[in-house]
């Protein structure tokens, strides 16, 4: 089948272009940092075959480093970020050592104590600034020349920062290297035996993914300038294996997808308190249950079967697209 | 007075005591967890869910009906494991044939769906349950509450009871050949599926079990059992899951570790475990007590 990401991609970002037009730019800002965050868990999840049950640890505290450096040491707002990153990254090559010596199930519930303890340590430390968080975070001009105060003009500067963080995914995936990421994910047993270190691999991408978390997570806090314990919660991590869920796992535009579902909706069920707990507790159940595809996974699974409609189309969820 | 390595005793040995009792919930969750991931290869992640069932399982019943907690100690486990039971029927049985990580996946969305139903209904604050039996005893070098030294060993005799059942009996001897085998375990008339959903009626017993034995001690609030599966994931990691006599074991291992911890080094004292679990990692990928599957 001809491949249609780039057309898509592209019509995407000519939407995004023009979205805050019609739509409240912070809230695309929140969708997009989410989007990013999604997409850099899928690249493990469904490129791969590791379910980290732990990634708000690199979403929420890279949130900390940037809004940390920003605010009390008066960095540039790009520096902030790149070292939210460069620290997610960090912790991800740790978290990664010590999580890839397990696999399935234990890895999800290895991932899910590491990021409990980064939790605690959150808590604690005395820079976080414990139950307040880090606030009013200032936005300072970028590279010292852009103003960002303005939510339009910051809102192209996170645009740029998700097209590139989907790039770098995009490409990450076609690569060689991508290859074998899937080779691991459908054989590991096999890979190993054609010689490929498959624990470098899977930290490799570890710590790739966990970088691109940290880039979603530094850059959401100057968005909302803020920092806080809401980011490093097991919720937080409920949330992207959530999204990534609905909106297809394995598959290249679901977990955006599926972050624009879920944040739309937490928007829209904001005044029902403890209720938006219970309603994505039941997506998760009926997405389980019913469309383990996802969104995107599901369109493209019945657009293969209408172009091939003779052919028994089996597509495993995480094979459905690439 | 005497001191010992410049801690009072009283101190010491009442937080070694606190930490026994975290480590026979410890021990009681982890239990059920491994029982039934043994059998099912699902981690049931509404297990805390059901421990906070069961603690709110006794408080309702001596708010609504006035049973006491020695009725609820009966009562609570077998209902909310027949709930648990037509879970298993109703959703988690229709998953088998998949990935595993889908159960982890579909238990996790049952716990948000119980857990925001009872903090819709109660708040996110605890209530209280009254102490069964009050008072206790000094024992010269510390304060024994009675109702802390009942639920040690209460949990002791419950966990040997469940290694007697599954280790020394024939029904034990049957689930653990269907653990290995279940095809061929099928093949000799056994009905594995029944099997699979008494298994995990009684893993989620268990859990609802520790619940009523915590309501007395801990304040009953909705956010008591995720914050505590979160930890006994840890204990399951750290022990592994192939041994029951393992789990009982860490559990009140990592409980006393955690309670000298908090009178040494405070500060660690809630991220000890997740330490431990590290190290464990590094040294001893497949568990102190598993086997690599």
């Amino acid at each position: 089948m001809k491949n249609y990401d780039m057309p898509i991609f592209a019509a995407l970002i000519a939407l995004l272009l023009v979205a805050p037009l019609a739509v409240y730019p912070v809230f695309l800002m929140k969708v997009l940092c989410f989007a990013l965050f999604a997409l850099a868990f899928n690249l493990l999840v469904g490129y791969v075959g590791l379910l980290s049950f732990g990634h708000a640890m690199f979403f929420g505290f890279s949130a900390y480093i940037s809004a940390y450096t920003v605010k009390s040491w008066g960095w540039n707002p790009e520096f902030g970020i790149l070292a939210g990153t460069a620290v997610a990254a960090l912790l991800g090559l740790v978290a990664g050592a010590i999580a890839i010596r397990r696999q399935g199930i234990y890895f999800a519930m290895v991932t899910l104590a590491l990021a409990q303890m980064v939790f605690f340590f959150c808590l604690q430390a005395p820079f976080t600034g414990g139950e307040d968080g880090i606030q009013g975070v200032p936005r300072r001009a970028l590279f010292g020349i852009l103003d960002i105060r303005s939510d339009m003009n910051f809102y192209y500067v996170v645009l740029a920062i998700f097209a590139a963080g989907f790039l770098i995914i995009y490409r990450t995936i076609h690569s060689p290297f991508g290859q074998v990421l899937k080779a691991i994910r459908e054989n590991e047993p096999r890979a190993i035996s054609l010689g490929y270190k498959v624990d470098q691999y899977k930290l490799l991408a570890f710590v790739l993914s966990a970088g691109l978390t940290g880039l979603a997570g530094s850059t959401k806090a100057i968005v909302f300038q803020l920092a806080s314990l809401t980011d490093v919660t097991w919720q937080m991590s409920g949330e992207a294996v959530l999204m990534t869920l609905v909106g297809g796992m394995g598959t290249v535009f679901g977990p955006m997808v599926g972050a624009a579902i879920i944040i739309t909706m937490q928007n829209y069920l904001a005044g029902f308190g403890e209720y938006v707990l219970v309603i994505q507790g039941v997506i998760f159940v009926i997405t389980v249950l019913l469309f383990r595809r996802g969104v995107v996974g599901e369109i493209a699974a019945l657009g293969a079967r209408l172009a091939r409609p003779r052919e028994e189309t089996v597509t495993s969820p995480a094979t459905a697209t690439h | 007075m005497f001191e010992l390595l410049g801690v009072p005793p009283q101190a010491l040995f009442g937080q070694l005591l606190l930490g026994l009792i975290n480590g026979a919930f410890y021990a009681l969750l982890s239990l059920g967890l491994a029982v039934i991931f043994g059998m099912l290869n699902v981690i049931n992640f509404t297990h805390g869910a059901q421990y906070m069932m069961g603690a709110f399982g006794a408080w309702m019943l001596m708010q609504y009906v006035g049973i006491p907690y020695w009725g609820a100690l009966l009562i609570v486990p077998v209902i909310v494991g027949a709930t648990g039971i037509l879970l298993e029927r109703l959703l988690l049985s229709r998953l088998y044939h998949l990935d595993h990580l889908y159960g982890l996946l579909l238990t996790f969305g049952l716990a948000l769906i119980i857990e925001g139903l009872f903090r819709k209904q109660y708040g996110s604050s605890g209530l209280p349950y009254t102490n069964p039996i009050p008072g206790g005893t000094n024992l010269g070098f510390m304060f024994l509450p009675w109702y802390r030294g009942w639920v040690v060993a209460f949990s002791i005799v419950v966990c040997l009871a469940t290694w007697f059942m599954i280790e020394k009996t024939k029904l034990g001897s049957y689930l653990r050949a269907a653990t290995e085998n279940p095809t061929l375990v099928r093949a000799f008339g056994i009905n594995v599926p029944r099997m699979m959903t008494l298994t995990y009626g009684f893993g989620v017993g268990l859990a609802a079990l520790a619940g009523v034995l915590a309501a007395p001690i801990y304040s009953v609030n909705p956010i008591m059992g995720s914050n505590l599966i979160i930890v006994v994931f840890a204990v399951v990691v750290i022990g592994g899951m192939g041994s029951i006599m393992g789990s009982i074991v860490t559990g009140f291992g990592l409980g006393v570790i955690e309670g000298l911890t908090k009178v040494f080094y405070p500060e660690a004292s809630s991220t000890v475990i997740f330490i431990i679990m590290a190290i464990v990692l590094m040294i001893r990928p497949a568990g102190l007590f598993g086997t690599q599957r």
